[in-house]
Order: C-alpha cells, then structure tokens, then sequence
C-alpha cells in the first residue's frame, strides 16, 4: 500500500486501552481518508445504534484521520469527525497545521478515540510509544496557555534521554469551551486553526481529553512513484505562486470589503442585510495589524495566513488575519466594522477554543432578538447588546463559554437554543435563525446571486451550513460538495486547488497510491458512495434532533425575504426554483424526490449492508424507490 | 577559501511553511522526511518559527570536538562533512555546537549536518521560489574581509524564540 501507514491507532479512554489496527486496502480504496473514511467507520461501529447515541456519550467515537495527500500535496490537514453535536450526523471538519504530518511520521494514518476518561487527560504519542496522561493543570486553561504548556511539556517528554535538540509535538486541543461541551467548540491547531463546524471540540471535552501531541520521526510512508509526486508537488506549486496573487498577499482578509461591497453576500446583522460600504473595512485597514505576512502550514506555496497583534488595555492581542469568515461573524454581523474590534473578538474566541462563525452567528440572531425587543436586557443578564457594542458581545461570547446564565442555552448552538428561547418566550424563534441543521451558514449569502454559492447550497449539504462543502449542481462543479470532498479525505487545503489545473488532482493521488482513481470514477462512484452514507446518517440523526427529509432540507427563512439595499437590492431566493433545483440534484445523485438515496443508487455503489439494514432496523423509512 | 558561502536566515520572513525540510530530505534521503531535514524548523510557538541549520563557524567546534575523525571541511564550500562510517552517533558534536545544531539521524547511526548540498543549496531555492527570502546565500567573504556575523545564528533556537517574542508579539515566551 502506498500514500498509508496501514494503520490506525484505536485509544479507549474507559479502559485505557491502546491499540493498533490494520487497515484494509479494499476499504481505503472505496473510503480513502479523512471524512470519506471517517463516514465509513462511523457506519461500521455505529451505525445500528445511530439514532440512540448520544454524540456527548462515551459510545461515540472521536476521529482524526489524515488522506492519503497529507504530506505531499501542497497545504496539509488533519480531519476530524464522530457524530456531531451539531447536525447529529457526519461532518469531517478540517484543519491545517503539522498535525497529520507528523502523525503520519509516527506510523499512523489516523486515531479513533472511544470511551471517556475519568479524569481530564492528554494523549501523548511519540512514534509507537503511547501514553494517556493527566491534564488536571491545564484543565480550564485558555487556549494560548494551554498551547505554551503543552508544547514545553511534550518538548521535555521528547528530549528524556535523547541527545540533541528536540523539535516541539504537533498538539490538537481544546479551551473553557470544548470542555464545557458548549455545541459551539472547536478543535483547536497552532494558536489561531479550528476544527470549527461539527462541534467536536465539546465531543473531545465529552470525553475528558484536552489534547493530542504527536512526534513522528520516520519519513511519509512511501509512495507509488516518488519522482512524479516530486515533479507534481513541483508543477502546483508553482501554480499557487504564479495564480493565487491575490491570496498570498492578503488570504481571505481582502473579504471583509469584498464580499459585502461587491457581491452583496456578507452577513450583517444577523442577515437583515447583506451590503455594506464600509472603507473602513477593507484590507488595507487590516494589513497594518499585520507582523507576519505569510504564514502557512507544512508544504503550503500560499501561505494565505496572517498574523496580526497589537496592544489593549496592555493585554497582548494575537489573531491570525482574521480570515473572512471571522471578518464577517465576528465583524460585520454584529454591527462591527472597526478592525481593531474585529481582531480582538477573533483572539477572544480562538482563547475560548469557539468556532468563529457558529459563535459569531449565534450573537447575531441574539442581537436581531435584542434588536426586536424580544429579548431585554433582563433576559441577557444586564447585558446591552446593540449592534456594533463590542463589550457588550465579548461578554456574552464569555457567557457562552462558560455556560453562565443566558450563555448556558446559547451554548446549545443556534437551533436547540431558538428552540428552548422560542418555548420561553412563547414564539416562533426559528425564523430569524440563519443555520441549516444546525450548522451556521458560512458567510457567503445566496440571495444576490454574484457569490459563489447558490439556493440548494446550504439546504442540500450533507454538511449544513459548512460554506466550503456547498450542494452544487453540477455535480462535478469545482466548488460542489463532491468536489470538496475529495480534499476533505485526501485531507489537504481545497484552497490550493483554484490555482491549479483540474486534472493534476487525479496525477496526484494515482502518483501516491498508485490507484487508479479517474475523475469519472470519483464523481460516478466514490464520492458518491460516500455522501450517501453521510446523508442517510445524517437524516438518522438524533437522539435529541431528528431532520425531516425536505421539510428540513430548506433556506433560512431569510434567504426569502428581499435584500433591502445595495446594487443587488430586491434579490431574494425564489421558492419555486429553489424546489425544482434542489429536486435536480437529488435525481443527479440518485436520491428520490425527499433526497433519500434510492435502493436501487445503493446497490448500485454496492452498499447492499445499507440496504439491509435500514429495511429491518428503520423499517424502510429511509429507503424510497424511485420505480 | 574565497567561494565559500554561507546561509543567512531573515527569522521575520519565515512562513513556517517548511517547503525548506522537503526539498533537503528529498534530495538528501530521497523521502519526505522531515526528522531528517538538515534544516528544521522550530515552532517552539507559533507564529515563532525558527529555521535551525549549521552555519560553518569559522573555528569549527564540531569539527574539533570529534574524536573519531568524522567531521572534515569541504575546502570549496567551506560544508562540515560527516564521514557516515566514522560517526558512532555520540553526539558530542553536538554539545560543542553553540547552537546545538547537528542532530542524529532518527534511524541511521551518525549525525546529521548541513552540507551546503555541494554548493547549490536545496533549500534556499525552494525559500527562493516560494517569493519568502527566509533564507538566503551570502559569500563568506567580501573583499578580502570575512564576515563574522554567522555568531547570529550558530544559536539555540530558545534563544532566538525568545528575542522573536519580544519583536512579533512584544511579550516574553518561556
Ligand atoms: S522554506 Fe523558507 S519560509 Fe518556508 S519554512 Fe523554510 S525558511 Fe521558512
Ligand atoms: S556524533 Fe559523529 S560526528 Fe559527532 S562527535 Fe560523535 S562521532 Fe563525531
Ligand atoms: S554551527 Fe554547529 S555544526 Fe555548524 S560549524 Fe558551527 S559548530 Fe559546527
Ligand atoms: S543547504 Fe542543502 S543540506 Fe543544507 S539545509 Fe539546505 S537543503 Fe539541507
């Protein structure tokens, strides 16, 4: 096997049990890595109890998988995944650093946490030694702390004994957040990366694990053909410095202005608006937090990151860019557009170990609410939460990472919290959230249509939200979610393929494995193996949510509502069309007209276990025929 | 010894992207391997990256402090050499190396140092193309007179964490 380790390594935290695995080559070459494999395990070790499985309970399983193109193809991820407490299904949520790399270097295509450990703790692995440590001085600790601590202790740990200077573990962690399972954590990389949408920084608090290190110090594991990996690692970068111009000078950090001024899709105020023209946002403002200009993760040619830091109140302020994301949920769809403000908020949530853009959302449909009078400042504990209050929202975002007070129902994350407020208050809430299964929608807006996103995208996603992973028709489009899910388990940055050519993708991963892997076949048969799993577990769902098909598969409410200003002013989704899109991309994949895959798609793709199961076990309510 | 050269690093400049560790273990092992690398990178935190290689002192402790005879000079690039049969991996290279430079091999039995690559060095090209200019090839001599500031970098990468620090984030990093 080439491109693999072959193995896995499995760590029961109940029994604190260590184990490794082989993996079969037939399953990596259906599944391949990351979120492909990721849904696969999933099914095999839970699948049957699926609907039962509480995502905070030891019964579920927490994933960090790396792909195949870890460590060769330009910009490495690591992917991670479980039952999501979010969605209650399957989300491989990625995240750069030199975490996968160095798993890898250490003998391991990925780990699968089970159980729960009695008391916080640490997984500590250098090459094939492994050791579950304790982490009660670091439990409760933010994340740059955290960070500080755990890269000395890992350093120390690996220098026992051994002669000459050892290099710092890749570490995984959490913050306050993760470990109060607030539905909005992320797994955390570096001092500024998250694993933001799934929510699986509260499964790993759920867990009692506050970290992963991990040293390897063997090479990659060989691949199929080495020269032509070199001269293809060669070929895209070369692309990225020639083509991605605009993303290395300044990544995502030119969207703030962008994304609002030209294409009318940015959030504002919790999407009452989409259209801002606000200099005051642009990059160049940005740009002058700036003290690295580059900044990147393993055998990345981009280097889109930034890092930004400046002084308040004599507190040292650090954030990368931000990136547009954080730009817009952590900016402009809370009033702000000051990016000092911004910046600060990004070091806030990055400390807390949150997910920007989930967290951000959330303090959007909180500050409609404020806004509408429907919730007071006696709701919010005292808290005055008027658009562009910038101590107002860093409050409440402490509040949700603590759980205290309001900030206990908000740390359900945006769906179960408009449900619990909507019950308290006696309305309907839901309206005036912008999520799709309980995921936040990423801040590329629908409605103007001059975005790259468009009405089925979010509503059709076997992610939710997830703007990276957007349903797009067709199928082989290159931002569709199949496209998308070849980077997510080849685990490596989708972000370089914009500059690249579409067919070196396929050199590559034949390069490195030495499969056969044709476009045609990715987009007829392996991507589509593995979102329909993925969508069939998501519609499982529960126990607590349980999505009805088509009824759920839908746009914010919204996403219906005109824009009111701007060049694209009076554009809104049109119901009509959005149905009869979204009916064609479910007849594209197979799926019947509620988007279910067919028996018929699913012995097609050979998933006759699928079959059988869901006829016996849900009694075929998620089995359609389209005959 | 006037075509010697001489790698100086600009730590502000470094991307961390650690494209450096994959081209010197490519063309030196024939892998990716970063534990390998002659060069590593240092991320003792974050945003802190510090590229870590030889930078042939003009007095040579390494080279001195060998009892086996493993260490020589190359006489065009002014390289350190290590003679793979006559290391034993003691490592007391190391600790007369004042940055602690030289590093085992993780599965060989010598030690691994910078060699320059014969002259064309690997990773400087790859800084190079990249548009980063981390690293760069200075002539250790200029006109006639030599130039003493490799001091700079024969040093821990503690150290160099730690006045990075106080330049990009203004603060102390233990
Ligand atoms: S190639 Fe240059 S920028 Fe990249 S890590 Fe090495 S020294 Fe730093
Ligand atoms: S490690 Fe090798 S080169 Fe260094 S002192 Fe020992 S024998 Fe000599
Ligand atoms: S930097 Fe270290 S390894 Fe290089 S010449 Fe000086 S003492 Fe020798
Ligand atoms: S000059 Fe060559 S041997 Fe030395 S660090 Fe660079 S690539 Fe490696």
């Amino acid at each position: 096997m080439y491109g693999y380790t072959g193995k896995l390594l499995e760590v029961d935290l109940s029994n604190k049990k260590i184990n490794e695995i082989k993996i079969d080559e037939e399953i990596l070459k259906q599944y391949i890595g990351g979120r492909g494999l990721a849904v696969k395990i999933l099914w095999d070790r839970i699948g049957i109890k699926w609907d039962s499985i509480n995502p905070f309970s030891p019964e579920n399983i927490l994933l960090i998988l790396t792909g195949p193109l870890t460590g060769f193809f330009p910009g490495g991820r690591i992917c991670i995944s479980g039952k999501s407490p979010q969605s209650n299904g399957v989300v491989g949520s990625t995240v750069g650093g030199e975490f996968g790399i160095e798993l890898k270097c250490a003998g391991y295509d990925g780990i699968i946490i089970s159980g729960k450990a009695e008391t916080p703790c640490y997984i500590f692995i250098s090459d094939s030694y492994v050791e579950i440590k304790r982490a009660s001085h670091i439990w409760g600790k933010g994340g740059k702390e955290t960070l500080k601590t755990l890269l000395n202790e890992g350093r120390m740990m690996l220098q026992k004994n051994k002669l000459g200077k050892w290099r710092e573990p890749a570490v995984l962690y959490i913050g306050p957040a993760g470990e109060r399972k607030v539905r909005l954590a992320a797994v955390m990389s570096k001092l500024t990366h998250a694993a933001g949408y799934g929510g699986y920084g509260a499964v790993m608090g759920s867990k009692n694990l506050k970290a992963i290190l991990v040293k390897g110090t063997g090479p990659l594991p060989e691949v199929f053909n080495i020269e032509e990996v070199n001269k293809l690692i060669k070929c895209a970068c070369k692309e990225c410095y020639e083509n991605q111009a605009l993303f290395r000078q300044w990544g995502t950090g030119y969207g703030g202005y962008y994304f609002g001024n030209v294409t009318s899709s940015e959030p504002i105020k919790n999407w009452q608006e989409e259209w801002h023209e606000e200099k005051s946002y642009s990059v160049t403002q940005f740009e002058r937090f700036w003290v690295k200009r580059y900044w990147g993760d393993f055998g990345c040619p981009t280097t889109c990151l930034k890092i930004s830091t400046f002084k308040m109140n004599s507190e040292n302020i650090v954030s990368d860019n931000p990136d547009y994301e954080l730009q817009a949920y952590l900016g402009t769809n809370l009033g702000i557009f000051n990016p000092v403000e911004n910046i600060y908020l990004s070091s806030l949530i990055d400390e807390l170990g949150l997910c920007g853009i989930n967290t951000g959302n959330i303090l959007g449909f909180v500050g409609e609410l404020y806004e509408k009078g429907i919730l007071t400042k006696e709701d919010l504990d005292g808290v005055e939460l008027t658009w562009g209050n910038l101590n107002a929202f860093a409050l409440l975002i402490k509040k949700i990472a603590y759980r205290e007070d309001i900030g206990d129902i908000l740390a359900e994350g945006i769906y179960r919290a408009a449900l619990k407020l909507s019950e308290i208050k006696k309305k309907d809430l839901l309206k005036y959230t912008v999520q799709s299964k309980a995921i936040a929608i990423g801040a590329h807006g629908v409605r103007s249509g001059l975005d790259y996103t468009d009405k089925i995208s979010y509503a059709c996603s076997t992610q939710g939200g997830d703007h990276t992973s957007v349903a797009k028709l067709p199928l082989d489009h290159p931002n569709s979610e199949l496209t998308v899910l070849f980077y997510d388990s080849g685990v490596v940055c989708w972000f370089n393929d914009w500059a690249i050519q579409k067919d070196l993708k396929w050199k590559f991963i034949k390069a490195v494995t030495g499969w056969d892997i044709t476009e045609k076949k990715w987009y007829e048969e392996l991507a589509p193996r593995i979102l329909s799993i993925q969508r069939i577990l998501l519609l499982i769902g529960g126990p607590d949510i349980k999505w009805i098909p088509l009824k759920d598969d839908e746009n914010p409410q919204r996403f219906y509502e005109p824009l009111p200003s701007g060049p694209a002013k009076g554009r809104y989704v049109d119901r009509k069309k959005f149905e009869e899109e979204r009916k064609e991309y479910y007849k594209a994949l197979g799926w019947s007209e509620k988007g279910i895959p067919t028996s018929e798609t699913l012995m097609k793709l050979g998933l006759n276990d699928v079959v059988q199961f869901l006829k016996q076990k849900i009694n075929g309510f998620y089995l359609d025929s389209t005959s | 010894m006037g075509k010697n050269i001489w790698i100086a690093r600009d730590y502000l400049k470094c991307s961390g992207c650690r494209k450096c560790e994959i081209a010197c273990s490519l063309f030196h092992e024939g892998k990716i391997w970063p534990e390998a690398s002659r060069i590593r990178i240092f991320m003792l935190f974050p945003g802190l990256e510090v590229p870590h290689l030889c930078t042939q002192c003009d007095n040579y402790p390494c080279v001195n402090s060998c009892k086996f005879n493993a260490l020589s000079i190359n006489e065009k690039t002014g390289a350190v050499i290590v003679n793979k049969e006559a290391c034993t991996a003691c490592g007391v290279c190391i600790n007369a190396c004042p940055g602690k430079v030289p590093w085992l091999h993780p599965k060989e039995k010598y030690v691994l140092i910078c060699d320059l690559c014969g002259g064309n060095p690997k990773c400087v090209e790859e800084c190079h193309e990249g548009g980063w200019d981390a690293l760069k090839i200075i002539p250790k001599t200029v006109l006639g007179f030599e130039r003493k500031n490799y001091k700079l970098y024969a040093r821990e990468p503690e150290d160099v964490t730690k006045e990075l620090a106080k330049v990009i984030y203004g603060e102390e990093v233990s």
